[in-house]
């Protein structure tokens, strides 16, 4: 390689750089500053080391309880928003048009709960699912079903999950439809020449060619829902009691609520390092899956 | 294996179609026996993958039949039919192993594992893959893919036919006349119908016991690769056959004599040239030659293309362009020569078509 070298075009670089800055390094170190200090006011500061790690990891103490039961809530709530998610956005997206008019329309209907607000889709739904006016809780009632999500913890995150599975699946399916337009038609042809069912052209065509965007789909929607804080604080507060409080409303309360910056600033580094932990493990886990079919050289 | 034939049959991508240009393919009869080695042969857009996608079922026709040894299957989905077809890119399945992508056909037909197992290193073997087939197919070379896919259309023992969409173009030149050459064996090994689609004439004339030239959605002739050289059926057969392909000259016929361009020339046959229609004579370039000025009809030399073995002459007559040979013992040649056509070989076309002389 003669490639001449010129470093003057790291210079190029330099605008990105102090847009990241401006926009994550220094509020991200604010926080880490936040972190390791106490304050009463008055822009007083005072020294406590590791001290709001420590109290946060530690389950015996009130913060830490709080902490290990709320990251528990999240990690459920993620796990159910894949399991339902994922297969039901595949499926969806199988059954979308694959030409004529109906696709446009079908991609305007899909896209329409994307669009709307965070708070207004708590708002729908914290009307929607009420047992008194609300036309979901009514039906439910009348059905002979006892549903009050503001009194009983199931019927919380029953709403809180079929609320997240309206709002978020179309991004699953839009994506995987985007994988399956990409494969070319002499696959399905190939597909019925050599006798496959329906189940193995799925298996063997879709399901691999869908993979990548799959990744992504899984990726999104674990950091979304692991995040997710407008909608269940809009519909139960976190309640009842504290059934639906994850690590984002906690956060909320401790840094808004009391106050403590320094807590609080400890809790939202750990929470970042948790997120980023989990999606690098996705991450890895899922592109390492054919690592072997890699090996050999690549294709011409 | 089986006899296949196609009656009155014809394609229009559009409903409701009347006018002949609507039709992608135009109406035809045309019977494929069993065990033959066809070439579809024809220009891009003539309709060849569609009239090969009518006869694996991936399109129904608009209208027609398509027997299989009489039995009518023209509205059979591919599952039911029997056919292999393998396509133009490498379709493989990437997940699966070598030998699974080869068992795949088998296996959806439910072949016992033993007897697949058998059939998959046969084929292997004649693919000289046997080293591979634990290799994932993700990895793989395209070259490598497209002998997986020609395997997969292979393996099947009990095909009616197996049609190939111009299964080589993504192939290495040095490959494609290896694996030309195996498909040709398998053939014989095999004896099964194969139906070879393709727009190289090498590929086609090589690889073919009858050709089968199409052009504009029409079977123009089907024949063997001799008979397409001397005996062209239409203009476009000598056109497209032949390198360069045939001279093609308006004339005007009476009897066995023509006039081209103010010359006489002699035919080897009588003609009775049916009124109102385009006359054109046809003659290929090996069989017309130069000559000194003063001999046969005049022409002007436009350039010498020496190809090695022969010479060529591009040549004008009048506004003609026309292609011809130069004997080896001529030389100096000038700016003006004579043409000589023999006329054994000079065809005569009434709007495209051959005409049939008398003695």
């Amino acid at each position: 390689m003669d490639k001449p070298q010129n470093n003057r075009a790291w210079f190029l670089v330099l605008p990105v750089l102090a847009i990241v800055a401006f926009s994550a390094v220094i509020p991200l170190m604010t926080v880490v500053n936040y972190s390791v200090q106490d304050t009463f006011g008055n822009n007083q500061f005072f020294w406590n080391g590791t001290g709001w790690f420590r109290e946060l990891l530690d389950p015996t103490t009130d913060l830490g309880g709080r902490v290990r039961d709320s990251l528990w809530r999240n990690l459920l709530f993620s796990a159910i928003i894949l399991t339902i998610q994922v297969p039901l956005g595949i499926a969806v997206a199988l059954a979308m048009p694959r030409e004529g008019w109906k696709v446009a329309a079908t991609l305007v209907v899909m896209a329409m709960p994307l669009l709307v607000p965070w708070n207004v889709v708590g708002t729908i739904w914290q009307v929607f699912a009420r047992g008194d006016i609300g036309l979901l809780g009514y039906t439910v009632n009348r059905l002979g079903i006892d549903y009050n999500y503001v009194a009983d913890p199931l019927a919380a995150w029953v709403t809180i999950i079929v609320m997240d599975v309206w709002h978020w699946t179309s991004l699953v399916a839009l994506l995987c439809y985007a994988g399956l337009k990409s494969i070319p038609d002499a696959y399905y042809q190939a597909a019925r020449i050599d006798g496959a069912s329906r189940w193995a052209v799925f298996r063997f065509i879709q399901l691999p060619k869908m993979r990548r965007v799959l990744i992504i789909a899984v990726l999104l929607r674990f950091m979304d829902s692991f995040m997710i804080y407008t909608e269940p604080f809009v519909v139960t507060g976190g309640g009842p009691g504290n059934s639906t409080t994850f690590l984002s409303i906690e956060l909320v309360k401790l840094a808004l609520g009391q106050f403590d910056l320094g807590k609080a600033a400890a809790m939202s580094i750990v929470y970042n390092l948790i997120i980023l932990a989990v999606c690098w493990v996705f991450y890895t886990v899922m592109t390492n899956l054919d690592v072997e079919r890699r090996r050999p050289p690549a294709d011409a | 294996m089986a006899r296949i034939e196609l009656s009155d049959l014809a394609h229009s991508y559009k409903r409701g179609a009347s006018a002949p240009a609507d039709f992608a393919l135009k109406p035809m009869n045309l019977t494929w026996r069993q065990g033959g080695a066809y070439a579809l042969l024809g220009p891009s857009g003539c309709g060849k993958t569609t009239l090969l996608n009518i006869i694996s079922g991936l399109i129904i026709p608009s209208q027609g039949r398509v027997l299989f040894d009489g039995r009518d299957v023209a509205h059979l989905p591919t599952e039911k039919r029997n056919i292999a077809q393998v396509f133009q890119f490498p379709v493989v399945y990437d997940t699966m192993s070598v030998y699974e992508n080869l068992a795949f056909p088998l296996r959806n037909r439910g072949m016992a594992a033993a007897a697949v197992d058998g059939r998959v290193r046969e084929i292997a073997t004649l693919l000289d893959m046997t080293g591979e087939l634990d290799r994932k197919a993700r990895g793989l070379t395209a070259d490598a893919k497209q002998k997986i896919s020609l395997g997969r259309g292979l393996v099947r023992p009990d095909v009616a036919a197996i049609l190939f969409d111009e299964p080589l173009t993504v192939i290495d030149p040095q490959l494609k006349w290896e694996l030309r050459s195996k498909l040709k064996a398998l053939h014989k090994a095999l004896d099964v119908t194969m139906i070879y689609v393709t727009h190289d004439q090498t590929e086609a004339l090589t690889f073919a016991d009858t050709v089968v030239v199409m052009h504009d959605g029409r079977v123009v002739q089907a024949g063997r690769p001799d008979e397409l050289f001397e005996k062209p059926a239409h203009t476009f057969v000598g056109y497209f056959i032949g390198s360069p392909g045939m001279n093609v000259l308006p004339a005007s016929v009476a009897g066995n004599q023509a006039q081209i361009a103010g010359a006489t020339i002699g035919l080897r046959w009588s003609y009775d040239v049916p009124p109102g229609k385009r006359i054109e004579i046809g003659v290929r370039p090996e069989f017309a030659m130069l000559a000194r000025p003063g001999e046969g009809v005049p022409v002007t030399v436009e350039r010498i293309d020496d190809l090695g073995r022969s010479r060529l002459a591009r040549l004008r007559l009048r506004e003609h362009a026309v292609a011809a040979s130069v004997p080896d013992e001529l030389s100096e040649i000038g700016e003006t020569a004579g043409l000589i056509l023999q006329p054994d070989h000079i065809h005569v076309y009434a709007d495209g078509e051959r005409l049939e002389g008398r003695a």
